[in-house]
């Protein structure tokens, strides 16, 4: 599993944050554009791409895009 | 794994029962309990939701009862042949007496009847349909009616701009040598807390707190009303009822694909979307009843049934049926309609219908 394949994953979910915004490290519940629909889209996501059924606490609970890599990471 | 064949009956007709009265999400009114975070617009265009019918004095069983008529008479069936009614909901009339059984007696069916209540959510009409099919399948009861449904709500409270109320029918009977059902069905327990009442039943009984209203999920709630943990429900919605319906073809040898209808449990737009493009399926075969009547629980496929392919089914169909949710809890279905199976115009019920059984 690719760490900045993981990024542009996450960065696709968002329709008006440009990707170039998005690295490791960031707190994506700060951007203006997050919301809990996204949040969805990005369990789609992982579903789609990891095959890794994620939990609504296991995106809460994660603060940056890099926590939430190691959370689907220990799923694989 | 649980999987059944459920031979020697068939499905003889669906019927559906809304009121007549709409409410509009995109004009939503102080009782509707929408997020603040959305425009109406938004709203409807991530949920699909546009429309949802609701009464502030229609229960299920009037809905179901009046559908029930109805499918009755469109059926030709003398209701002294109708031996079984299942009521699958989670807005009964009474916490007791069962709700089928003031059913058998208001539609004045034979006391020679069985009638029980099932408490289940949107898996319900898979759950219900199982039950009642291996009933009928054994001979002993010829004709049967499973009723699914949900409307007013046991407690007053804002209303969840994502549900919608119904009533449905879904007429059973016995025939020999009919292929009957097959289904595929599952629970998952350890999600009991996704979606739940925490108060009113005997863990946590009713105290003046349970009236006390408390944020979750960025809604204000009390403890007599569900509530949902939404990416949970969701991520277990578009992992499993995809592996559900992938089993029941691959234990009974078919190839989902070949189905002419896909009708899934509407629960939001953006998951059956997502369910329907995992399984690669096609869209046009995919009918959706979510922006006029929302998301109606158990009985959300037939409503779709009733309501968008009324007209269109001829000659034999074959249907691929799943639904999941509260429990958590989910059922998948494949049948083929034979060209008898009697679709019922759909019933609008005025508000004003009443039910003499009331104390």
């Amino acid at each position: 599993m690719d760490l900045n394949e993981f990024v542009a994953h996450f960065a696709e979910q968002f329709d008006e944050t440009d990707a170039s915004v998005f690295t490791p490290e960031t707190r994506f519940r700060e951007i203006d554009e997050w919301s809990s629909l996204i949040g969805l889209s990005v369990i789609a996501m992982v579903d789609e791409e990891y095959d890794v059924a994620l939990k609504g606490d296991d995106v809460k609970n994660s603060n940056t895009i890099l926590d939430l890599y190691n959370i689907v990471s220990s799923k694989l | 794994m649980a999987f059944l064949d459920i031979k020697n009956v068939r499905i003889a007709g669906i019927a559906a029962g809304v009121p007549k009265n709409i409410a509009s999400n995109l004009h939503p009114e102080p009782e509707d309990n929408v997020s603040a975070d959305y425009a109406p617009e938004d709203f409807v265009a991530t949920t699909g939701v546009e429309e949802r019918r609701i009464s502030t004095t229609l229960c299920a069983s009037d809905l179901c009862y009046g559908a029930a008529e109805k499918l009755i008479a469109d059926l030709g069936w003398d209701k002294q042949e109708i031996e079984g009614i299942l009521f699958v909901s989670q807005t009964p009339d009474y916490i007791l007496p069962a709700t089928a059984c003031i059913l058998q007696d208001r539609l004045g069916l034979s006391k020679e009847c069985y009638a029980t209540d099932m408490s289940i959510g949107c898996s319900g009409w898979l759950y219900g349909l199982s039950s009642l099919a291996a009933l009928v399948s054994t001979g002993g009861i010829k004709k049967a009616l499973l009723m699914v449904g949900d409307a007013k709500a046991r407690v007053k409270g804002k209303r969840n701009p994502l549900f919608g109320s119904s009533g449905t029918v879904t007429a059973l009977e016995y025939a020999e040598g009919a292929k009957g059902l097959q289904f595929h069905m599952g629970t998952d327990g350890s999600g009991f807390d996704a979606i739940i009442t925490p108060d009113g039943g005997a863990r946590n009984q009713i105290t003046p707190e349970s009236f006390n209203e408390y944020e979750f999920e960025g809604k204000m709630v009390h403890r007599l009303q569900s509530r949902m943990k939404g990416m949970d429900v969701f991520s277990f919605g578009i992992t499993t009822a995809p592996k559900s319906i992938k089993k029941l073809a691959e234990h009974f040898g078919f190839d989902y694909q070949d189905a002419d209808y896909l009708v899934l449990h509407q629960a939001n737009m953006k998951m059956n979307d997502f369910i329907v493009k995992k399984l690669k399926f096609d869209t046009a075969k995919v009918p959706t009843s979510l922006r006029y009547f929302a998301n109606t629980n158990g009985a959300s496929i037939p409503v779709t049934i009733v309501t968008q392919l009324k007209d269109k089914l001829n000659g034999i169909a074959k249907f691929l049926c799943c639904g999941f949710g509260v429990g958590l809890s989910w059922g998948s279905l494949y049948f083929e309609s034979d060209p008898e199976m009697v679709i019922s115009q759909l019933v609008e019920m005025d508000d004003s219908e009443t039910s003499a059984y009331v104390v």
